[in-house]
């Protein structure tokens, strides 16, 4: 396989992977928690290294998944501890486990092919040139099937506690009322994410783990509100920032990792402005249609209590409206507009309103509410 | 929630069996709960009869959510013994339901109507095994019941609170139990809502069942119970509502101001018929016939704190 297809590939899987878990962190509101287990896996991973003193060994993974684990542990027990807020607590445990391993690879592991950089930023374009052999056959890129491994993982581990996963997130209370433990789902939930950043670690670094996990699932959670299209969607959206990012990478010759976590934000950002029902410009019309319609009921409402008055010729006067009800003569000509598209009112000549039977009726009940 | 399983409720009776009176629905000895060494709810005994509504009143941070939580498992007790149906929770989980508070859970959560009244059904399926058919049947049939068909396929943050609620309330009752745990039932409901689901639990009263609420207006208390838990971090009083819900008994948990006085059947009230009660609220003694048109402060809750 040419290597810019295996690097596809790789971010490809990666991205995927790191979307599955990512739905249910956004979902838990606990995001942050993504950023702190990926940081101080590190510390796993270095301890283990000190153990079997082989960076490909199995054992770093299970080291790693361990400080994950450990790192969600202390973040609990702080904040349970009443002294601490969640956040601070978040903000405690990673760096304090991280600065550890960075302490530990610079003292004792100058030989170790770790540098701090490549830690924060992973190098996926390094990554297929470690490669698996069995027996002189080259299998592919290492990377490429430990991922591909945890892909398959987070996929079944989903699809297996799919419901478990969506009760004990919605409403923990009525989970462990109907017997399903919150804690050992949240704890194993954990893990995944755990063995995830560990695995997505080595192709694109710490920081950018974070991304991966959380963005495609906080946009595809503006765009729908089905559960099984959010992870579709998220699965969707990470994929094609790992296409485009690795595109826009090679043209602009940049980080494919930065490239990639980029387009995730692009992606947000697009989303967070053009969803169809929860952007903010979805919001922004519907606030001022909404602004339209009040206004031609206020309309309605004020030639109605003028009806059959002394003034009524006065009070029904286009112009004379603008100054009255203080419109801009841009939004009373859209409230008039609208009025009668909706057949409230009827323009009599060309400078003056009355209402229809509907509008009364309108405003007649309008007033009532 | 099947004919044929209601049917057989009698029978059930019988296996609960330990003697000739039926099991207490819920009985609670010694219960303890404590927050950093600090009782929250102090040596509470309870006897909960089969086939009765009671309501746990009592002022904000008397206990009352956390008596229910504490019985249902979901905090840990510091002492005490509870018992549903003469068993242990963990026997008789299928036999509870539980309706926590609307507020507990995140309304922009990513489904439908149908699938959270879907959810009260997983207890019964148990690990890995998804719903089917005939938990849709139940489902709908639930919805039904509340009168939210309508709205099976809705988003639920399209939904109004009293909606909210109702559709909790068709969860509870897919889960076809015997006893019912509800936090707040009508807390920002309206008054339509209120009835509609006042009617659901009095129907699972009427056949049986055993309904215990967190309730927070006190006017409504005897309309819409049999019994009462008037609770302040200790038990002061429980049982049925004519003879515990006192206005001695409500001065004592609310320490003296009482949200709203209850008219005290003819003759029955200390002090004949409330004169001086609810006096730091400024509300005139002789509460007889005022029940209805006062605001009080346990209904402006849902809006007010």
């Amino acid at each position: 396989m040419p290597l810019h297809l295996e690097i596809q590939l790789l971010a490809v899987v990666v991205a995927a992977a790191c979307a599955l878990p990512g739905v249910f962190l956004v979902l838990r509101r606990v995001s942050l928690i993504s950023d702190a287990i990926s940081h101080s896996v590190l510390l796993g991973i270095v301890l283990a290294f000190f153990w079997v003193r082989d960076l490909t060994h199995p054992a770093l993974v299970v080291g790693a998944t361990a400080t994950g684990i450990l790192t969600v542990v202390l973040v609990e027990a702080l904040h349970r501890s009443g002294r601490v807020k969640e956040d601070a607590a978040i903000a405690l445990v990673f760096p304090a486990l991280f600065s550890l391993a960075v302490l530990l690879i610079a003292r004792y592991a100058g030989q170790m092919h770790l540098d701090v950089h490549s830690v924060l930023l992973g190098e996926i374009a390094l990554s297929p040139f470690r490669r698996w052999e069995m027996g002189g056959v080259d299998l592919g890129p290492r990377t490429l099937w430990m991922m591909g491994g945890i892909l398959v993982l987070n996929a079944a581990a989903i699809l297996i506690l799919w419901k478990e996963l969506k009760l004990s997130t919605f409403d923990p209370a009525l989970a462990a009322a109907l017997g399903f433990s919150p804690v050992v789902l949240h704890y194993s939930f954990m893990a995944l994410v755990s063995v995830t950043a560990v695995g997505a670690f080595d192709a694109v670094g710490s920081i950018l783990v974070v991304a991966l996990m959380i963005a495609p699932p906080a946009t595809a959670w503006l765009l729908t509100d089905r559960l099984t299209h959010m992870v579709g969607l998220s699965v969707l959206l990470a994929v094609s920032a790992a296409l485009s990012g690795f595109w826009g990478a090679w043209i602009l010759d940049v980080s494919i990792a930065g490239a990639m976590a980029t387009m995730t934000g692009v992606g947000f950002v697009l989303a967070f402005f053009l969803a169809p029902d929860r952007g903010v410009l979805a919001g922004i019309r519907r606030r001022t249609r909404q602004r339209v319609e009040f206004a031609g009921m206020l309309l309605a409402v004020h030639l109605l209590n003028h009806e059959g008055t002394l003034d009524e010729v006065q009070e029904t006067r286009i112009d004379h409206l603008q100054q009255h009800l203080r419109w801009s003569p841009d939004f009373a000509r859209r409230v008039i507009n609208r009025a009668e598209r909706v057949g409230w009112v009827r323009r009599e000549g060309s400078e003056r309103l009355r209402l229809t039977p509907l509008g009364r009726e309108t405003a007649r009940v309008g007033m009532t509410r | 929630m099947t004919e044929e399983g209601r049917a057989g409720s009698a029978e059930r009776h019988l296996l609960d069996g330990a003697g000739d009176a039926p099991v207490p629905a819920l009985s609670v000895d010694d219960l303890t709960v404590a927050y950093r060494e600090q009782p929250v709810l102090w040596d509470v005994d309870l006897r909960i009869p089969q086939g009765s509504a009671t309501a746990i009143v009592g002022p904000n941070g008397a206990g009352k959510t956390t008596l229910i939580r504490a019985i249902l498992g979901l905090i840990p007790r510091a002492a005490g013994r509870v018992r549903i149906l003469g068993r242990p929770l963990e026997e008789v989980r299928r036999e509870v339901a539980y309706v926590p508070q609307r507020g507990s859970v995140d309304w922009d959560f990513p489904t439908s109507v149908e699938d959270v009244v879907l959810m009260g059904t997983y207890g019964r399926l148990g690990w890995f095994r998804r719903p089917g058919a005939q938990e849709r049947e139940a489902a709908r049939r639930a919805l039904e019941r509340v009168e939210m068909s309508a709205f099976a396929d809705r988003q639920i943050s399209e939904l109004s609170g009293g909606q909210q609620q109702r559709v909790f309330l068709a969860r509870a009752l897919v889960q076809d139990a015997r006893v019912h745990f509800l936090d707040e039932p009508f807390q920002g409901v309206d008054a339509r809502t209120e009835r509609a689901i006042m009617g659901v639990l009095h129907e699972l009263r009427d056949r049986g069942d055993t309904v215990v609420a967190v309730h927070h207006s006190l006017q409504t208390v005897p309309d819409y119970f049999d019994r009462v838990i008037l609770l302040n971090v200790r038990l002061i009083a429980a049982g049925e509502v004519e003879t515990v819900f006192t206005e001695e008994n409500l001065r004592v948990a609310y320490g003296g101001r009482i949200p709203y006085v209850a008219a005290p059947p003819a003759g029955e009230g200390p002090g004949g018929g409330g004169s001086g009660m609810g006096g730091d609220d400024g509300i005139p003694g002789g509460a007889t016939g005022g029940a209805t048109g006062r605001d009080m402060p346990g209904n402006a809750k849902g809006g007010g704190h």
